[in-house]
């Protein structure tokens, strides 16, 4: 025997299985494949946001040296397929569908923003793809362009969509107004805050590609892509775009660098590539530069709100009535209708037990890059809100901003707890949370920093966020009533080998977040597998069963449920097996996973894994009347309700008044993500998720011109966090159960994201409290940040 | 990229045959800036001419009270260099703080000096010392040699060889990065100098400029209350989506005191 080997299982710190690969450069990405005889694409894109297209000379392009085939929006028109559907349809106040203009594979009579794909060009190289791409003659009618919200609302605005009048998507709205106004008619005091959500350029590390290949002998086509979510982009691209039936069609997502979101979309390059590819008889790659990045994938982001909260004698909030117009973009992209609507307005509640809450949405299209999910989709742009607005609130009533938050708290023993505005929360203390941030943070020996830092010069601050979110989202019914147009369960299948190994198949999709090894000790927890003898296959529709992919925090509580459930199934069979080779009855089998073998209560009798495992495959001696052989299990979970992190992050800043500069100097994290799988991935996500938080917050601005020219198009000017930019962030976590799932698992993904940036913006706001700085949207840039105190010393 | 021919040299007489025999030719160096104007396509030259491997044109060294720098030494070079610390430690500073790691081992004084960006940090350097460049047919003042943006003294065909900097008696530099990019927002050179105090701005505009006033101030009195007072006017700097020229008129100021007081 054995000593006794290390537990691998819930709650270790496994090092990352995935990571040697990747560290060492031996990652398998979309870009690193060649297929047999490839040929490369290019696109030709406007360089106008908003333009008629004339006409579309390709003659002299056609003749360059290595080129294989151009298409342009017109032929791809003429083969009359669909253009690149939406998921989801939101309902306006009347009850009547929004509008949907179309969101064509390639432009056809007019571009919408600067990217949008004119032609395609086809070549033996991705250079002579490009010098003949210089070649094209595009006559276009430049017309004028509309990028910001406002812009795009006002009377007379350019035009995008002949099927969106004013430029309008939808015209929505949650919760009751009737009560929002009773209360504010009665209300002590009330505290108003307009504020805009910075729009976002994802910029994962790894740029998006494709490479589209069709075998005339099978039919079949095959697209690797850079995607989150390979069989959405199956169900998408074969039903609704090209016409090309799923079993005819394989979607492989290999590794991939980053998403973020961005890459959950279906974007019309996988379209373009695969629709071409027979027509070439050739496989076709494209791969996007860091330019195409900036210009193409999908936005975050992009809000401009008015909230209004309503507050008794004592500082409870009575009702919060917010008003947001959402920047769509030039097209709808996959998700973009349900991120400013059911993934953000129902979060207007927060932490707090707030009773009445009224939101109001306008989604407008623009002349820029759609705007769909990002890292935290809806949750930031409503947490930003509430917990900016609380502060405000706080100091206009006088309350400590932390008392403030404390007597609005939903408390422990309010779960499940019904919002006004959808969601019902099973489980949360987000007293707890804000006390050991608190604790942590040394929020109380504050005074005494800020004391030291005025003594250099320097203005001190100190900000909280007590945030709550949303992850999995769920059930698939409730979100088909409300428009979803797909199922939101996952899939898992478990497949014990004869000799005792595992593989794994989810339809979730690891693209960084570690679901090998997270999965893996999953495996290793509930049937005693050994680690390193697990492993785990996602996307590639041809491997796994039909799953929905990773967003919204969703692989763990929904597919990582879904592997348990899978796991619960193998243990059943595993029993009447290992029932059968001990001549026991079923009900006397116990499973010992740390020991992993299956026992005869109160007996030594026993049988090991490996034993069981090969009986199921060798059924030689096998009750083969009664059950099956293999030991090979699926399961499919569609959870009863969203889970619900919460948390409190504490920013801790210093601001350089010669120079506006914000210098990050603590970040205090207390997530509560229910239970904790590995502790060190757990660490991982959220002080990434806390990065991208600070560098919204501090220093991320996507910036169009009054032109729709983007001025924020690459990293020169588009400021990403740098290391030197944080600060050390300190995270902790406080559990208490997801109450509808197996594990208990919430989901920590996004929870950095979506806490961090009010938490930052509110130390700004206090270190400037001397300023008199009532409120500052992001990102707080040092040539902001001077000129508010430049403007206030100047008006002195 | 576009496609062109390459060479490689071994002298200045044949780098410079090679430049003159083609206007579309162009120097290379540590390509830290060519090489990405090249690849997005914004430059087409029908040849390159690698000057990496011409000898006369490296290395560090002491002439009386001057330091001579090849203009193929690298920035990392600069920064190491004991000479280079020993006689102008603010230019050891200064080197050691352009970009990052990669392209302190990559880009070359000559190279930035000759591209002359506006948020370059080296030109600082070059005027707040009063630098004498030395190129393949005559040596050029500091004074004379930035004309504007991107733009030097230098013809085509001309090969920056070296920059001889007198060693001054006190000197520092400070800069405030651009959040994005990471050159020059507003950065200030100033030195005491056998021939007076200079005070040289870079990042702040369109190409890098004395700030006389400052300069007079100093040389009465050279402490940060002399400029104190003094207001960098800011018409004609630079102006955009990181900061408005009012914005970097103000960090000419705070810069120029975090030089004078790193001068000592
Ligand atoms: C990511 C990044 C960050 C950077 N950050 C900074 C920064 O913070 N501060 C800063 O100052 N710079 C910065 N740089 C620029 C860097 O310092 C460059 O390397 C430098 O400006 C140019 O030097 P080079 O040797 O690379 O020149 P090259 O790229 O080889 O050439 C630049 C230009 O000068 C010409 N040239 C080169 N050598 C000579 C010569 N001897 N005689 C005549 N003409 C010549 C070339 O024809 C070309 O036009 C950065 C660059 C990068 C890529």
């Amino acid at each position: 025997m054995n000593a006794v080997a290390p537990f691998e299982g819930i709650g270790v710190r496994m090092r990352r299985k995935e990571d040697l690969r990747f560290l060492s450069g031996k990652g398998s990405y979309t870009d690193d494949m060649s297929r047999p005889n490839q040929t490369h694409c290019v696109f030709l894109r406007s360089p106008h946001a908003h333009a008629a297209i004339r006409s579309v000379d390709t003659a002299a392009a056609a003749a360059m040296p290595g080129v294989v085939r151009i298409f342009t929006g017109a032929d791809y028109a003429a083969d009359k397929l669909g253009g690149v559907p939406c998921g989801w349809l939101i309902h306006n106040k009347d009850g009547s569908p929004m509008n949907e203009p179309p969101h064509p594979v390639l432009a056809h009579g007019k571009v919408r923003y600067v990217g949008d794909a004119v032609a395609m060009v086809i070549a033996e190289t991705r250079e002579a793809a490009r010098d003949a791409a210089e070649k094209i003659v595009v006559d276009y009618d430049v017309l004028p362009a509309v990028a910001g919200i406002n812009e795009a609302l006002a009377a007379g605005a350019p035009q995008l969509h002949e099927a969106a009048p004013r430029n309008i998507c939808y015209d929505w709205h949650i919760g009751e107004k009737g009560p929002v106004d009773v209360a504010f008619a009665a209300a002590h005091k009330i505290v108003t805050l307009d504020l805009t959500n910075n729009r976002l350029i994802p910029n994962a590390m790894e740029p998006r590609a494709a490479i589209g290949e069709y075998d005339a002998h099978s039919g079949e086509y095959t697209l690797h892509t850079t995607s989150q979510n390979p069989h959405v982009i199956r169900l998408l691209m074969g039903a609704f775009v090209l016409n090309i039936p799923e079993h005819k069609l394989r979607i492989v997502a290999p590794d991939v660098g980053g998403g973020f979101g961005s890459k959950i979309f279906h974007y019309i390059e996988e379209a373009a590539v695969t629709w071409a590819a027979p027509k070439v008889g050739r496989p076709i790659k494209w791969t996007a530069d860091r330019t195409e990045a900036f210009m193409t994938d999908a936005h975050g982001r992009d809000h401009i709100s008015t909230a209004r909260l309503a507050l008794d004698k004592d500082g409870k909030f009575l009702a919060l009535h917010v008003q947001t117009k959402a920047n769509l973009g030039a097209y709808l992209s996959t998700f973009a209708t349900s991120v400013p609507t059911y993934l953000y307005a129902t979060l207007l509640a927060g932490t707090y037990t707030t009773p009445a809450i009224y939101a109001e949405v306008t989604s407008v299209f623009t002349n820029t890059v759609p705007v769909d999910a990002y890292r935290g989709a809806g949750r930031p742009e409503a947490t930003f809100l509430l917990e900016r607005l609380v502060d405000v609130a706080a100091r206009e009533t006088g309350i400590d901003r932390v008392e403030i938050r404390r007597r609005n708290f939903i408390k422990p023993d309010q779960f499940p707890y019904q919002t006004p505005v959808a969601l019902q929360y099973d489980s949360g203390n987000y007293f707890a949370t804000l006390d050991a941030a608190l604790a942590s943070s040394d929020w109380a020996g504050f005074e005494a920093r800020r004391a030291e830092a005025a003594k250099r010069g320097k203005l001190r601050g100190i900000g909280i966020s007590t945030y709550l979110e949303a992850c999995g989202i769920a059930p698939s019914a409730v979100a088909g009533a409300l428009g979803a147009r797909a199922g939101l369960y996952e899939v898992g299948a478990i497949r014990v080998h004869p000799t005792g190994s595992v593989t794994v198949l989810t339809g979730t999709h690891s693209h960084g977040q570690g679901h090998e090894t997270t999965f893996a000790q999953l495996v290793a927890d509930q049937l005693g597998v050994p680690f390193d003898k697990v492993d785990v296959v996602h996307g590639d529709t041809s491997k796994i069963p039909f799953g929905m992919g990773t967003y919204g925090s969703r692989s763990l509580p929904v597919g990582g449920t879904a592997l348990v459930k899978a796991m619960d199934k193998i243990i059943a069979k595993a029993k009447r097996i290992a029932a059968h080779l001990l001549e026991a009855d079923v009900a006397d089998i116990e499973f010992d996973p740390r020991a992993g073998a299956f026992k005869v209560a109160g007996t030594d009798r026993s049988k090991a894994w490996g034993e069981i495992a090969l009986t199921a495959y060798v059924p030689h001696n096998y009750p083969i009347e009664e059950l099956e052989p293999g030991l090979d299990e699926t399961a499919y979970y569609d959870p009863k309700n969203f889970t619900f992190p919460g948390g409190c992050h504490i920013a801790e800043v210093e601001i350089d008044p010669d120079t506006g500069h914000v210098a990050m100097i603590n970040f205090t994290a207390v997530d509560d993500v229910g239970r904790v799988i590995n502790p060190m991935i757990v660490e991982g996500q959220v002080q990434g998720g806390v990065a991208q938080g600070i560098g919204q917050a501090l220093l991320e601005a996507c910036v169009y011109d009054a032109q729709g020219q983007l001025l924020s198009g690459s990293m020169m000017d588009y400021t990403m966090p740098r290391a030197d930019d944080l600060a050390p962030v300190s995270v902790a976590t406080h559990t208490t159960l997801c109450t509808h799932n197996p594990l208990g698992v919430k989901g920590c993904g996004e929870v950095g994201a979506i806490g961090s940036p009010p938490a930052v913006i509110n130390a700004v706001v206090d270190a400037l409290r001397d300023h008199g700085v009532r409120h500052l949207d992001m990102p707080a840039t040092p040539a902001k940040i001077w000129s508010i105190i430049n403007t206030r010393m100047a008006a002195e | 990229m576009y496609d062109f021919s390459y060479h490689k040299p071994s002298s200045v007489a044949d780098a410079v045959k090679l430049l003159a025999a083609d206007p579309d030719a162009k120097a290379i160096s540590g390509g830290h800036t060519l090489l990405p104007a090249l690849k997005h396509r914004l430059n087409k030259p029908t040849s390159l001419v690698d000057l990496s491997g011409i000898a006369e044109m490296k290395g560090i060294k002491r002439e009386g009270n001057a330091i001579i720098i090849g203009a193929l030494t690298r920035h990392v070079e600069v920064a190491n260099s004991d000479v280079v610390k020993g006689a102008i430690p603010a230019l050891a500073y200064l080197a050691s703080h352009i970009g990052d790691n990669q392209v302190r081992n990559r880009g070359t004084i000559g190279g930035s000096v000759s591209n002359n960006d506006p948020a370059a940090d080296y030109p600082s350097a070059v005027l707040g010392l009063g630098a004498t460049i030395h190129t393949s047919k005559r040596k050029i003042a500091a004074d004379d040699f930035f004309l504007g943006m991107f733009t030097t003294a230098m013809e085509a065909d001309e090969i920056l060889v070296a920059v001889e900097f007198p060693i001054p008696e006190k000197a520092g530099y400070a800069k405030m990065k651009n959040p994005a990019s990471r050159y020059v927002m507003a950065g200030a050179f100033i030195a005491k100098t056998a021939s007076g105090v200079r005070v040289a701005i870079n990042g702040a505009g369109p190409c890098v400029f004395r700030q006389t006033a400052m300069e007079a101030a100093l040389a009465g009195n050279w402490s940060a209350a002399a400029i104190a007072g003094i207001k960098q006017d800011a018409d004609g700097l630079n102006s955009d989506i990181h900061g408005s020229a009012e914005y970097r008129a103000h960090l000419v100021g705070v810069m120029a005191k975090r030089a004078l007081a790193a001068a000592g």
